[in-house]
Order: C-alpha cells, then sequence, then structure tokens
C-alpha cells in the first residue's frame, strides 16, 4: 500500500474526459513523478488530490483516509503540502512572516483564537521557522519584503513554507515552469538535499524531462486522462509507448 | 510591559498623552478671539473625536488588516445605540450596563450578518453588508417603531420603568446617565488668562475606553491572528492549502470589528442619550471607510487620525459662513474683499464636503498609505537633512513593520 493510493478516478468537463480511469500509488519515501504531454490531465489529477476538485468516480485515499469531500484546509491538516506552478506566498508579508503561518497552522490547527498573544513571545514557533529559513540559505532574507525576491527565491520561500509542516506527502506542480535553465538546476539541487536530508515523499509533475530524470524514482506517464505506464526512469526512457505518446511529439 | 515592543508603548503613550490633554491642545486660541471658532476643545466634539476613532479602529481591524471592506458598519453603531438607550430606559442611568449590553448586542448582530456576507468576497462582500446595513435602517423606520421609535429616534422619557433608579428626578426632569454618581455631562472649566479649558467627565470616560481600545487592537495587530488576518488579505489560496481556514478567521475579524462600533455606538448614546434611525444609514457607513482609508488603512494610527480629521471639518470648517469671510478679508479694498469670499465661499460653511472630497481625492492620489504615510514621508525627509541613514520609522505600519517576528 502506498502512501497515497488513486483509484479509478474519472472527471468529466462537460463532454470533455479530463481523467479516465486513473490508478496511481506513490509509495512512502519515494519521489514519483507524474508527466505527460498539455492536455493530459496531470493538473487536474492534482486538483483532485488537494481538494479543489472533486473526481465523479473513484477514490483517492491518503495515509488509510479519504481525501474527497474534504476541504483544502483539511487535506493539508492531513499532511499533503503543496507547491503551486507560480509560487503562492503571501507577498505582503516578511519572508519570516511567511514562514511563520505554517508554523502556526501546523502548531493550532485550522483556527485558533489568538489574538491576545504576541507573535514575538512565540519563541518555539519562531526558531523553528529560523531554522527552515537557515536551512533553505534564506535567514539572511528574513525581513525582506516577500514580494520584492526574485522568483527562484520566491519558489525556495515557497518550499520552505511547505517543508516546516513536515508534510507526509509534498506536491509539487511544475516547480520549474517559466524557470531560465540556472534557476531550474538550482531547483533541482534543492529539492534533491531536500529528499536526501528528510526522507520525504514527493509527488512531482512536471514537464521539463531534465528536472524529471535528475529527479524521480518511480514515473507516470499520463495521456489524454489515462496512465499509460508507470515504470524507473530508465525504463520510461527507452519505452516506445512512452517515446510516441509524449517525448516524440512534443520534444 | 504590557505585551508590546517598544515602538509600540512610546505610540501608545504617545495617543494618551494627546488624548488626555486634549482639552488644552484642541485649544490653543483664546475664547472671544478671531480664531476662537477653530477651536475643537468643547466637550461635544471632543466626545466625537474618540467615538469615533474607536469605531475607525474597529473598522480597521477588519478593512485594514482582512482587506474586506464592509459598506455596513454603521449597523451596528446604531444597534449599540439602541441597545444603550434601551438599557438607560429600563435599567439604570448608569453607562457601563448600557455599555456593555450595546457591545454584546452588536457583537450578536455582526455574527448574524458576518455569517451571510463572508460567504462571498470582494465586491459582493461590500454589497451584501451595505444591503444588511440599508435593511437595518429602513426596519428602524418601518416595523420596528415600536423598538425604535421611528423617525423621531429612541429618547428618554419622564414615564420609563427605570428598574435601578427613579423615572424622573425631584425636580421633574429626566435623570441624566452617569457614572456610579459622576455625571457624564459635568465639565469642569478652567480660566487660564484669556483662555477656556473644559474637562468634561464623559469625553474623559470616552477617552480612557478609547485608549483600552487602541491598546486591544495594538495587541490583535501584533498576534498570530493578526499575522493571519494580513495573510487573508495578501493570499486566501495559499492560507487555505497552508491548512488554515479563512473562514473562521475573517469572521472573527467581522464580529471584533461590529463590537467596536456596538461600543462606539453605546458611548454616543452614554454622552447623549437619543438612538435615531440616520445613525444607520449607508452615508454613515461611508464615512468610517473614509476616515480608514483618509488616515491610513492597515496603520495603527491612522483611523483614529481619519476620525479626527474628517469631525473637525464637519464642525468646524461647516461653521465658517460669508460674514466670518468678510471678516477675514475686510483689509482687502471692497472689490478684491468680495471676489476673494465668492472664490472661497464653496469651499466653507455647507460646502465642507467639497473642501473634505478634495482633501480626500488628494490623499488617495498622492498618499495611498493615507494622512499616516505623509507624516512619514515628512519625516524621512528631516531624518535625511539631518544626514541620518536610518529609515526605520514605519512602527504605525506592519505592512512594513517586520519587528513583529523579531
Amino acid at each position: 500500500m502506498g502512501i497515497l493510493e488513486v483509484k479509478g478516478v474519472n472527471k468529466r468537463f462537460g463532454g470533455l474526459q479530463a481523467l479516465g480511469d486513473v490508478n496511481l500509488s506513490v509509495q512512502e519515501n519515494t519521489v514519483h513523478a507524474i508527466i505527460g504531454p498539455n492536455g493530459a490531465g496531470k493538473s487536474t489529477l492534482l486538483n483532485c488530490l488537494v481538494g479543489k476538485l472533486i473526481p465523479d468516480t473513484g477514490s483517492v485515499m491518503f495515509d488509510g483516509q479519504s481525501v474527497l469531500g474534504r476541504k483544502p484546509h483539511e487535506i493539508n491538516q492531513m499532511g499533503i503540502s503543496r507547491v503551486f506552478q507560480t509560487p503562492e506566498i503571501f507577498s505582503d508579508l516578511t519572508v519570516m512572516e511567511n514562514v511563520l503561518i505554517p508554523c502556526f497552522a501546523k502548531r493550532d490547527g485550522a483556527f485558533r483564537m489568538h489574538a491576545y498573544e504576541s507573535v514575538a513571545s512565540e519563541k518555539e514557533v519562531i526558531e523553528r521557522a529560523e531554522a527552515m529559513l537557515e536551512d533553505v540559505n534564506m535567514l539572511d532574507k528574513r525581513h525582506m519584503h516577500s514580494a520584492s525576491m526574485s522568483r527562484g527565491d520566491k519558489r525556495r520561500l515557497e518550499m520552505a513554507m511547505c517543508l516546516v509542516q513536515e508534510p507526509k506527502l509534498l506536491l509539487l506542480d511544475e516547480p520549474t515552469a517559466g524557470m531560465a535553465r540556472a534557476d531550474t538546476n538550482n531547483t533541482i539541487d534543492l529539492l534533491k538535499e531536500i529528499n536526501e536530508k528528510r526522507d520525504i515523499t514527493m509527488a512531482i509533475i512536471e514537464h521539463d524531462m531534465h528536472v524529471v530524470f535528475s529527479l524521480a524514482e518511480r514515473i507516470t506517464v499520463l495521456a489524454q486522462g489515462t496512465p499509460l505506464v508507470e515504470d524507473t526512469p530508465e525504463n520510461i526512457k527507452g519505452h516506445p509507448k512512452v517515446q510516441e505518446a509524449y517525448l516524440g511529439q512534443a520534444h | 510591559m504590557l505585551g508590546i515592543d517598544k515602538k509600540d508603548r512610546n505610540l501608545l503613550v504617545v495617543v494618551a498623552v494627546l488624548a488626555l490633554a486634549a482639552p488644552f491642545i484642541l485649544n490653543p486660541f483664546p475664547a472671544g478671539s478671531e480664531l476662537a471658532q477653530f477651536n475643537a476643545g468643547y466637550p461635544d466634539l471632543m466626545q466625537r473625536f474618540v467615538i469615533f476613532g474607536i469605531f475607525a479602529i474597529g473598522f480597521n481591524i477588519l478593512f485594514g488588516l482582512t482587506g474586506y471592506l464592509s459598506f455596513g458598519h454603521a449597523a451596528f453603531l446604531g444597534v449599540g445605540s439602541y441597545s444603550a438607550v434601551w438599557m438607560f430606559k429600563l435599567l439604570s442611568m448608569n453607562v457601563l450596563p448600557a455599555i456593555i449590553l450595546s457591545v454584546i448586542v452588536a457583537g450578536l448582530f455582526s455574527l448574524l450578518i458576518g455569517f451571510v456576507s463572508l460567504r462571498r468576497s470582494g465586491i459582493y462582500f461590500s454589497i451584501l453588508t451595505l444591503a444588511f446595513a440599508q435593511m437595518s435602517f429602513n426596519l428602524a423606520y418601518s416595523v420596528l417603531t415600536p423598538i425604535t421609535n421611528g423617525e423621531t429616534g429612541l429618547q428618554l422619557t419622564l414615564n420609563d420603568p427605570r428598574v435601578l433608579g427613579s423615572s424622573a428626578t425631584a425636580d421633574g426632569s429626566i435623570p441624566v446617565t452617569n457614572l456610579f454618581g459622576l455625571e457624564m455631562r459635568s465639565t469642569y472649566e478652567m480660566e487660564v488668562g484669556a483662555w477656556l479649558f473644559q474637562f468634561n467627565a464623559g469625553y474623559y470616560l470616552c477617552a480612557f475606553i478609547m485608549l483600552a481600545a487602541f491598546y486591544l487592537a495594538m495587541r490583535i495587530f501584533r498576534s498570530p491572528f493578526g499575522m493571519m488576518l494580513r495573510a487573508i488579505k495578501t493570499n486566501q489560496t495559499r492560507l487555505n492549502y497552508t491548512g488554515l481556514n479563512s473562514r473562521p478567521y475573517t469572521l472573527a475579524a467581522f464580529v471584533i470589528s461590529g463590537m467596536y462600533a456596538g461600543l462606539a455606538g453605546g458611548l454616543m448614546a452614554s454622552m447623549d442619550p437619543l438612538a435615531g434611525a440616520e445613525r444607520m444609514q449607508w452615508t454613515a457607513s461611508g464615512e468610517v471607510v473614509l476616515m480608514t482609508i483618509l488616515g491610513g488603512a492597515g496603520t495603527m494610527l491612522g483611523p483614529v487620525l481619519g476620525a479626527g480629521f474628517i469631525k473637525y471639518f464637519e464642525n468646524i470648517f461647516s461653521k465658517i459662513n460669508d460674514s466670518v469671510l468678510h471678516g477675514w478679508f475686510a483689509f482687502l479694498p471692497d472689490g478684491m474683499e468680495n471676489a476673494l469670499v465668492t472664490i472661497v465661499h464653496p469651499f466653507v460653511g455647507k460646502g465642507w464636503h467639497l473642501t473634505l472630497g478634495l482633501l480626500f481625492m488628494a490623499v488617495v492620489i498622492f498618499l495611498p498609505g493615507g494622512l499616516i504615510e505623509g507624516g512619514q514621508r515628512i519625516a524621512k525627509m528631516f531624518k535625511k537633512k539631518k544626514g541620518s541613514s536610518s529609515d526605520d520609522d514605519s512602527e504605525h505600519s506592519p505592512k512594513q513593520a517586520p519587528h513583529v517576528a523579531e
């Protein structure tokens, strides 16, 4: 049993079958990539996992519990954190505050009326956030306004915000989309580092073959809403069906 | 001390000194002089300054932190006023139970309205709150007349069944509001040379409550809860995917600001025990929005400043009439005098709205951070002239102040 089990998921938008009978199993402590050409249903699948969309049929089990019908914040509290295609951070807040918020969310749950305590007195939480920022080499930027940072730094910050929650599963939606080659390589290094240091389970949705083959331990290829094949990167590279559906066309 | 850092403590001290010394500060001109009409240090107006300050501080907790623009906050103020007057009619002329009841009732009412309105955000939220407030306003005029006394407004009468206390005083008049015997209208007058300073009991009660409200707002601003509210304003998507449920946070902010409005309404009735439906009209709701934006939304001091500004304009500028203008320009030749009066006339007296409107436009265009931003810019210029490189004067603005996390 994997930590994430997707069984027989279908999703239709009007006449379009976005997902057709998707089965997927992500094993604990692996990096699992989901690849596929544009319109293959990668993002739809991801949105079904985080509670943004509800599949028409099928089941999504995480850590032995169904996530279907739960709201995004409930699914996050179960242990799934998500990195977006364009970094979603609190851009009016400082870097430090950006990391403090997930710390509080992890400690206090979805809502707590802590209106009379001051943030500055929460020493433990602050230490945790600082340790996290140190880990991603951003401690010197902690007072910076996060809106004024580079795209790469925003991505790094978003990753720190997810990691500080110590999620059981980290979902990454095209983490290098729109990045320059240097930034892409930095992100790959960061992800590798995270993976080595933390034994974290990651599911990556990605377009960029370079990223996928340098990170993933398992790869699922999605085409027209259906998984074509699931295997190790070595086997995927040479797979004729994959070449035809994806590599042959797109690259 | 007090659980706030040094900068905030200094700010609190400044506000406290300003509030307590207001009878002096607002009366800079000798009584009877030409300029005496610019004096704002009389009890009625000073009370209004701090009461609307409380209203704006509360509104800022919702609008300044979460960015949810409510156009119906006057409804809570009105409800607070009605509750207080009913308390005077039925229980006692002591202001304390009246104020407590008005805060509770406004809190419950805002819980109801907030629960429904917060299902939507942005413009739809604003419209929903506006609709609720107008509904309350119209109900107060029509079907709720038994409670609100309709157009006449709710007033004390000589046969109120006051449980603790008497319906009428010995000499047959309506008793006055008091705090354990201290009459709200009692005023101590101090003459210093040509100056006349007035120290009013009601004003000082309002001022102390305003200081408490300001301190509480400060705590909220610096709390994890306040940080979550600012996060809601910035990026609700990220907040939800960070495991936080934004709805109870916004609702809590809405109810808190509704209770502040109720407190303001209760104080208003405590100073002058009557309540009318016009307090709930949309123009009254719009006024607090103007105050907050004019002073600086999301800043600690801004809303209080904005409230003071608008109330000053409303009460002082509106009193300047043509004969006063003629008095000012009397030293000029007749033709020029009349021409100047004609030019200035639309901006003062009944035209004070025009001046305020222009000022508001100027602030929104040139100082999006409100009057506080103006003050900060001036302070910065001043510091540069002195040759200091520090530009660290953002204590009023949590948006730029990273010190909460230190």
